[in-house]
Formats: structure tokens, sequence, C-alpha cells
């Protein structure tokens, strides 16, 4: 495995390679990349952070667990609520700082905060000829020259190995509370969930769990102010349970995580769609057990080992992500789903230019 | 400011060119009589302007298609046009380039409240997004301050912001598909109504890449259901750095305000002489904005003013009614109108850490004596994206030039300070030759291979966003042009 420890190393690492690399942070997702492992968590440290800014600089190795104290320490956060792997996965190791943001990870508050591309704000990497380059940088808004910071976010090392993210952080708010209104099937909840997220109370989750029977609506900020939403949100939508703090948190830390699934075998896949399309979906998926985040935009589903998910999909708008499976499963299916063309063209020719001598997680993305 | 010289070979195959378009086009949607190509010359960066060739307003994706596939083969250079309010010079034309306008697509192709998206073509005006669903009780969130001119195609191409990004995010945060159609006329639909688009972040990269990359003719929007209500409170102090520093606490008490504006006082003055909104005489003025019911605004501005306390403000109003926060928005809303009646001036946009705020106006101040020029200050203070606006007198020899140079300098100073050069306006051809100050050669070059991969041939909106010497041979290459 090759671990360098500063930026320089890591272009030297890749400058000499002369084999396919398996680009990696924590080790904490699963890809199946063959390959020399590169790990940057070799990478640490918070650089800079200015609270009162809301900006945080990291060196990509840098455990989550010490960005996210940090940020605590000043009553602050990642707001995109970026989940942790390891369980579901069955993987071990640290989540990075850099692994996040390469992998796009967002958890359920990313229907009303964004996911973390969208809170990136600078990246530092390593091109496929070994070339430190600089994109964005720490401050909020930025319009100078190519977005390349978006394009690093969500390409899972198949680009360029980031040494370095800088980030827009938020306050953490007061308290939470969780509405949990009693749901018969997931149209049912859907429903619901449409009808609080276009209401003017700030959702910041939107679940359905059918193993609760329940929609689940997170609402943040102020004591007086969480405490009105609620109140809100009961006259639009019904009586529900009201699950407060701490409880609140912890129902939100198993949706992220993806709980349900914890310790059932068979394959995890994870879908994007439109919310509406959701219900039919979810029910052409036959899966054995599945639920839904992001007010219905995002479909948990596990199924029987070796199911091809995207031929029982079908049509609709969006696409699946093959997050859990066996070796030959992965190999046969592809982890995530093949672009058509032109997209697939455009893709392959930015590739080509980022990586030309196509060392970087080959074939993972396309 | 340069710009490339003409092909002649271009120009000379004009005829052909017309010929061949206005078999795709409707008669009215092609313009090549010099008198009225005029009406292109320039978008809101005035003091450049060069008529384009021919001129082309397409009424469908597959009209844009048409004509990028002609010019492409012809080897044409197309600069696209929004509505023409770009301040950087996004939409300049060259003498032998086709401007092509959307300004015709302008309809609302799909709303859907459920989900919470619209689709519009991208001609159609930012604020008429919001008109289109605010029935419903819904906005679209990015606010530019030409919202009521701006064309969703610019928004797109600028990676807009507004005065509301501090809590909405800008264009990047709030878009969820597009219809690209590529200088070869290939179309291509990417995202959707879905959130994270699959594969790479293409929309991440298209969003802010100035029309270079392709014309974006359809977008999926995220739309949101207004807040009950906004309220914001005015508060004056005696010194700028003291301005900054409250905003640095208001920001760490975790309350998150919709909008920090910040006024400087040569801009205060020459709004009150305006606009008589009724602003104290003072150093610094900070307009901030917060959103709920009633009682939670309430808690909010208390919050808020408990801390400006702390820092010794000269006034401390919080507005009682509609009519009030109008009055307090006034001031600010028409600061660029106040300053146009004063002067000529040059709107920059560099964007500083909050933090380096204090040091930032000081130099600006500094330079602004040893420029001669005076330079008035009003930002977005939440984000540290500033907007100093330098006056100056156009009919004054020379003095566009020593503006010129001042503004490079402030924007220097903006990248030294860790900010960059442009936070919403785009770089355009104004800011192109200060790239070079933010970005390493080899930065630049791998921004440059992105457009290699979309429009190989370079031909879209080519002279602009990066100096045009690192840009000569790629520009440069033989075009199948007969």
């Amino acid at each position: 495995m090759l671990k360098p420890v500063t930026e320089k190393e890591l272009g030297e690492a890749v400058r000499q390679a002369d084999g396919p690399l398996a680009i990696r942070g924590g080790g904490t997702r699963l890809t199946g990349q063959a390959g020399m492992t590169l790990s940057v968590s070799g990478l640490s440290g918070i650089s800079l952070y200015e609270p009162g800014a809301l900006t945080m600089v990291a060196q990509a190795g840098a455990p989550l667990a010490e960005v996210e104290a940090a940020l605590a320490a000043e009553n602050q956060r990642l707001a995109f609520e970026p989940m942790d792997y390891r369980t579901l996965l069955g993987t071990d190791g640290t989540p990075t700082i850099g692994g996040v943001f390469a992998t796009n990870t967002a958890g359920p508050r990313r229907v009303q905060a964004g996911a973390a591309r969208d809170f990136l704000l600078g990246v530092r990497y390593v091109d496929g000829m070994g070339r430190a380059i600089k994109n964005g940088g720490r401050v909020m808004k930025n319009v100078t020259g190519y977005d390349l910071v978006k394009l690093m976010a969500g390409s899972w090392g198949t680009l360029g190995v980031l040494s370095e993210v800088s980030f827009k952080v938020l306050p953490r708010p007061e308290t939470e509370a969780t509405l949990r209104i009693a749901a018969a099937d997931a149209g049912a909840a859907v429903r619901l969930l449409s009808a609080a997220l276009g209401a003017p109370y700030e959702v910041t989750g939107a679940a359905y769990d059918p193993a609760q029977g329940a929609a689940l609506l997170r609402i943040e900020g102020f004591a007086a102010s969480v405490a009105y939403r609620a109140g809100e949100l009961t006259k639009l939508l019904g009586a529900g349970e009201l699950v407060e703090a701490d409880a609140s948190g912890a129902l939100w830390t198993a949706i992220r995580d993806v709980a349900p699934f914890h310790g059932a075998p068979g394959d995890v896949w994870r879908l994007s769609c439109k919310p509406s399309q959701a219900p039919d979906l979810a029910a052409r998926l036959e899966a054995e057990a599945l639920f839904l985040d992001w007010g219905g935009g995002l479909i948990w589903a596990r199924v029987p080992e070796g199911t091809d998910l995207r031929a029982r999909a079908g049509d609709y708008d969006g696409h699946a992500i093959l997050m859990r499976a066996a070796p030959d499963t992965r190999a046969r299916l592809g982890m995530f789903q093949p672009q058509p063309e032109p997209l697939a063209a455009i893709e392959a020719g930015l590739r080509a230019k980022f990586d030309p001598r196509g060392i970087f997680n080959p074939g993972l993305m396309g | 400011m340069q710009m490339p010289q003409p092909d002649a070979g271009i120009l000379a195959r004009k005829s052909r060119l017309v010929a061949r378009l206005s078999q795709l086009l409707p008669p009215d949607a092609l313009i090549q009589d010099p008198a009225e190509t005029r009406a292109y010359e320039c978008d809101a960066l005035t003091a450049y302007k060069c008529a384009p060739m021919l001129a082309v307003l397409p009424a469908s994706t597959q009209e844009v298609s048409d004509v990028l596939r002609i010019c492409h083969e012809d080897g044409v250079p197309v600069v696209p046009r929004g509505s023409g309010t770009s301040l950087a010079g996004g939409a300049l034309p060259t003498a032998d380039s086709v401007i092509l306008g959307v300004a015709r697509m302008n309809d609302v192709l799909e709303t859907d409240y459920d989900n919470r998206i619209i689709k519009v073509q991208t001609g159609r005006t930012n604020l008429s997004v919001t008109g289109a669903v605010e029935e419903e009780g819904f906005f679209y969130a990015p606010d530019p301050s030409s919202q009521l001119a701006c064309a969703i195609a610019g928004n797109i191409a600028m990676n807009s912001g507004g005065a509301h990004c501090l809590k909405y995010g800008v264009t990047t945060n709030n878009l969820l598909g597009v219809t690209l159609v590529q200088m070869d006329g290939t179309v291509t639909e990417i995202g959707g109504a879905h959130l994270d688009a699959a594969g790479l972040d293409l929309l991440g990269l298209i969003c802010g890449s100035e029309g270079q990359l392709g014309v974006v003719t359809e977008a999926t929007l995220r739309i949101l259901r207004k807040p009950e209500g906004a309220r914001p409170v005015l508060i004056g102090f005696d010194d700028s750095e003291v301005a900054g520093a409250c905003v640095s606490d208001i920001i760490k008490a975790g309350v998150l305000p919709v909008a920090i504006e910040f006024m400087d006082r040569p801009c205060i003055r020459a709004t009150e002489a305006f606009a008589h909104a009724g602003y104290p005489d003072c150093e610094a003025l900070l307009i901030i904005e917060v959103e709920g019911s009633d009682p939670e605004i309430d808690h909010q501005l208390g919050l808020i003013k408990q801390i400006a306390r702390r820092h010794d403000p000269v006034e401390l109003r919080e507005a009682a009614d509609e009519d009030e926060a109008g009055r307090i928005w006034l001031g600010r809303k028409s600061a660029f109108g106040a300053m146009g009646q004063i002067n000529d001036y040059m709107c920059l946009d560099g964007t500083i850490p909050v933090s380096a705020l204090p040091m930032v106006l000081r130099r600006i101040g500094e330079m602004s004596k040893d420029f001669g020029l005076d330079v008035a200050n009003v930002f977005h203070a939440g984000d540290g994206n500033m907007h100093p606006l330098i006056l100056f007198d156009a009919n004054k020899p020379g003095d566009l030039e020593t503006c010129e140079a001042f503004g490079a300098e402030i924007l220097k100073l903006c990248v030294e300070a860790g900010g960059c050069l442009t936070g919403e306006h785009g770089v355009g051809v104004e800011k192109r030759d200060l790239m070079l100050h933010q970005y390493a050669p080899e930065d630049l070059e791998a921004q440059l291979a992105v457009k290699d991969v979309f429009d190989p041939a370079w031909l879209l909106n080519p002279a602009k966003v990066f100096p045009l010497a690192l840009t000569e041979t790629r520009r440069a290459r033989p075009m199948a042009a007969e």
C-alpha cells in the first residue's frame, strides 16, 4: 500500500505508478478495486478553521471524527450529514473527510441543506500525471473559472486524488424534534412527506420506514421555533407522536446509517428518484426490505444476493447504485448505473484528460 | 482590453452562412442588418462594444442545435446570450461571431409542487420563474439584483447568486437538470427531477462555465415554499471593523440570517441623496434579515440585537411593519442606481474571507487616495462577497483606464486575502487577464482541458474567462471551413 504523507509525495506516488491504483481514504466503502492501494490517510490535519466565516480547510486524510469534534467544540457541524458506512458494509477503518467529499456522501438533511458537493468550496488534488492542481478556494461565493470542485465531488477518485478540501460548515441548532405520523403504505407516506416539504416549516428530514409504519419529519432550530413548527405540521398533516431531542437524533442516525438493514443478509441498493415515483417504483423492486428518505427521493432496498435491481426497476427518473454485494455481483452489475450516450462520451472524454493513463480506480464509474 | 482579430475568411463567407441559417430559421429569427446587429454589441459591461456578424434568435432546442451544428461546420464562433445583463462582458461579441440569443425560449414547461420543481426554457427571466409559482406560495431562491431582466440561461452560465444565498445557496445549489446543446449540435439531457444526477457531476461543471461548454436550453429548478414572513433590522456603526466583528459574532452565535448586507459611508450618503431611505450617516451599516413566523422572527432578531448592542451601534432599527421593512431595503436596493446618478461606475465582486474584511476595506480606502478615484462599498457581508463601486468619468480621457487599473488592484488584494476574483458576476472579458493571479498555469490548463472535451474546436464564447495568450493555440486550430 502506498501511503504518502504530503501532497508532494502523493504526486510522486502517482507519477511512479505503472499500473492501476485503488484510491482510498479510510477504506470504509466497498469499491473492490484491483491494483495497488493508494491511501490518503497519511495526509492529515485541519489546517484552518474560522467559525465566524463558517469555513474549514482540512487535509483529505483528516479523520471525519476529528473534523466533527472540532466543529462540535464551536457548536457547528457538517450540515449534509455524512453517513457512516461501516456497519452496513461490514468494513472497518476510519472515515476521512476526503472520502466523504470524493463520494459526495450525504444523509437525510440532503433534502433541505444539500449534498456534500453543495458545501465543498475548494480542492487541491493530484491528477493522473501526478500534477498538483487547485480549484475553488475557501470563500462561500466563487465563480472564478470552471467549477472543478463540483466535478471532483462524487467522482470517487476517478479523476484525481484529493489532497486538501475546504468546505462550508453551519451552526448546530439548539434542538430538534421528529414528528412520527402513521402511514399505511409508501403512497400515503410520500403524500405526507411532500406536503411537509412543501410547507414553510423547514423540515430537515423526511423519511418513511415501513417497519415503524410511519412517516418521520424532522424539525431543527431554537426550542420555541421547533415546538411551533411541530404544532403547525400537526395541524397540516394530522396528529402524530413527537419524538424530542436526543431520541429524535437517534432516529435520524439510524436512517442515515441504514440501520434497518444492519445484520441482515442480501445486496443493498440505493436509488435516487423523483419522489412522486417512489411508491410505484418501490413496489416494482419486490425488495425484502426497503425504506425511503429525502421525501421519497431516495430508496434504500435490500434484495436477495445477485438480483439485478436495475432490470426490476425499469424506467424512471433517476438511477441506482449498488452499495453492497459480493464481488462477482459487483463485477456483473457494476456499482454505478451505466450512463447513456452522449453523457458517456463526455465522461470518457473528461477521464482521458484528467487521468490519461486510466490508472485511478479504472472501471469504477465507467 | 484586447479581443481576437476577426477572421477575414469567416466574414467573407457570411452570405453562405446566412443562406444556410435562413433555411432553418424564420426570417425574423435571423438578424443580419448592421443597424440591427448593433443591438447586440455589448451587455451590461458597456465599456466594450463590438457588433456581431449575425444574431440568431432560435425558438427551440432543435433550432439551437441546428444553428450550432451549422456554425460548427463552418468554423464560426458563437456567443450565447441570455438577457445581456452580464457585468463582466460574458456576452460581448467579436465581429466574426454569431450571437445566439435565447430570449424567445421563455416557456414554463412543467410545474410540479409535489416534487417541488419547475422546468423552464432558459430564456425565461429569473423573476418570472418565481412569478410562475408564487400563487401557490412557492419561489425560486437565487435572486441576483438584475432578476427582473436576467435570464435563467445567463444565471446558469454565471452561477448567479443574490442577496439571499447565505441561506438558500446560489444557482448551482438549486439546479437539478439541464438540456445542453454542445457546439457540434449534440443534445444532452443531464439530471432531472431527482436529486444527485448519475455519474460525474456535469451539472456542477456546466453551471458557471460562462457559456463555453454548451448552450443550456431547458432547466429543471428547485422551488421552495415561501417562508411565513421576513423582517430586516438596520444597524449602524462608527467603525467598519466593528461591523465586521458583529457579523462574525452573529454567525458564531448560531443565528443564520437569510441576508446580511453591508454599506459603507460613501455608499450610504449617495443612496440617501438618491432614495431618502432615512439611513443614519455612519461609517458602516448592516441590514440583516431573518425569516419565519412572527414569534420566530422576534426571537432571532432579539438575539441579533443583543449581539449588536455589545458592539455599541449608533443606530439599531427594527422594521415594525411592511412599510418600514421596505424603507430599510430601499436604500440598499437603489445603491447601484444612486451611484449611476452621480457618476459612471465600475462594479467589482471579488470575495474575501469574512475575517479579512477590515484589512481589505482599509486597503481599498488607501488605494482610493492613490488612484484619485472614489469608491463606495456595498456587499453581501455574510458570505464575504464584496461589491466595491469605483466612480469615474467616462468622458474624461484616461479615467476608464485608471479605474480598470484600480479595479485590478482591488481584485488582486481579494486574492491575497484568501479570496477570489469574482463571487457571482463571472470572469467574462473583464477579469480574464487576472486569472493568473488566482491560479497557476497548470490549474488553468486543467480547466482548458474541460473545454477541449465539450468544444474541441473552441468556437463557443472562445475569448472569455482565460487569458488570451493561454488559449491562442486552441482557438487557432484549423477549422473544417470548406
